[in-house]
């Protein structure tokens, strides 16, 4: 396992999670709330895992805490897709879906011994991802109307999704193509965006300010 | 601690950490839900592995407290272990587990889903997800009440 991947996909679940859990009471429905809090858990529970075990990789006695909350912004690593706004809850089912398809394939190709666990998981969430976008896309000329305008404004973050992991994207162009095709959106031609991590200086001072403030502090 | 100490054999420990109540379902007991995998003694130490329902469960770290508590007043010294491989499947539910959870209103997982408290299989899914990682929302359209069911992951 190596180290710089091991970091990189808790820092996509971590920065994932925290943008779900600031959208919980903005969801259209209740259930909605709770499904968001749901996916969020989920993901923080496969980064706390995630940063376990690069803890015991890197060998420096580093905990799981180290890696979340005592890192600054350039030392993340995140696919910057995860890191961007919630801004409606077309863009947060959107960059949910976009991200489920390549987690689940990227889960699915590990070999880790959590990924059996994390592709039960991911499963569960792109169905709901899924079953969303295409009710958005195929919905009220509205909800088709911005579920395409978040659909052009992520995807040029999709590129450096698969930094490291080219081998997974034949796959997920297919299944995204088919998801697209069934919610009548239409596949964006833009070209990718500069990955730059704008957002995570703001993310990180709200998940980490706790932590800094009250160093070492327990329940 | 000496063996004079140890108030159960190796049997007497195995039920009483499958009898550990889960936090968040207390009618349901860990050995109910099949987190359980394997309890093994060797002299006064008991090795105890579990598998968490979800990585992100917020039960597994209180679970591994209540079984390492259980495991002392049994007289053994506890060694808790978490795997992850194979993952846990609603399928290891025990038989009982998913009356237990029928008779506390919470459909238990499998083919059908079944309102627990008036039987009828006209339901109605509001929510795939629900108060606790493990469960999703529905109501039933016979008896009109809402009801949870156990997801089959």
């Amino acid at each position: 396992m190596e180290l710089s991947r091991l970091l990189r996909h808790g820092d996509r679940a971590l920065i994932l999670a925290q943008r779900l859990l600031e959208q919980i009471t903005h969801a259209p429905e209740i259930e909605e709330d709770m499904a968001l809090a749901n996916l969020a858990l989920d993901l923080l529970g496969q980064a706390r895992v995630l940063y376990t075990l690069a803890g015991e990789v890197e060998g420096g006695g580093h905990d799981e805490d180290h890696f979340a909350y005592w890192r600054d912004a350039a030392e993340f690593t995140n696919p910057v897709l995860v890191e961007q706004p919630n801004t409606d809850f077309a863009h947060v089912i959107v960059r949910q879906y976009l991200h489920d398809e390549f987690a689940l394939a990227f889960w699915q190709a590990a070999g880790w011994d959590v990924a059996a666990k994390a592709v039960k998981e991911t499963t569960y969430h792109r169905r709901h991802s899924r079953a969303w976008l295409v009710r958005l896309g195929d919905g009220t000329p509205e909800s088709h109307r911005r579920a395409q305008a978040a659909l052009d404004t992520l995807w040029p973050y999709v590129d450096e999704l698969f930094a490291g992991a080219d081998q997974l994207r034949p796959a997920w162009d297919v299944a995204v193509a088919a998801t697209l095709a069934e919610a009548t959106l239409a596949v964006p031609q833009m070209l990718p965006a500069e990955p730059i991590h704008e957002h995570l200086e703001s993310i990180l001072a709200e998940l980490q300010v706790t932590a800094r403030a009250h160093p070492g502090a327990t329940w | 601690m000496n063996a004079s100490e140890t108030i159960h054999d190796a049997a007497g420990l195995r039920r009483a950490v499958h009898e550990v109540p889960d936090p968040e379902l207390p009618h349901v007991t860990i050995g109910d839900l099949g987190i359980v995998r394997s309890v093994t003694v060797d002299g006064g130490t008991a090795t105890i592995v579990l598998t968490p329902t979800y990585t992100g469960c917020p039960a597994t770290e209180q679970i591994a407290d209540d079984v390492t508590a259980a495991v002392r007043s049994a007289g053994y010294t506890p060694e808790i272990r978490t795997v992850l491989t194979p993952a846990w499947s609603s399928d290891w539910i025990t038989p009982r587990g998913r009356k237990r959870l029928a008779v506390a209103g919470i459909a238990p997982p499998g083919q059908f889903v079944a309102c627990p408290r008036c039987g009828s299989q006209l339901v109605r899914s509001v929510s795939e997800f629900g108060s606790t990682a493990c469960k999703s929302m529905y109501t039933c359209q016979s008896c009109r009440e809402p009801f949870e069911r156990f997801k089959p992951i």
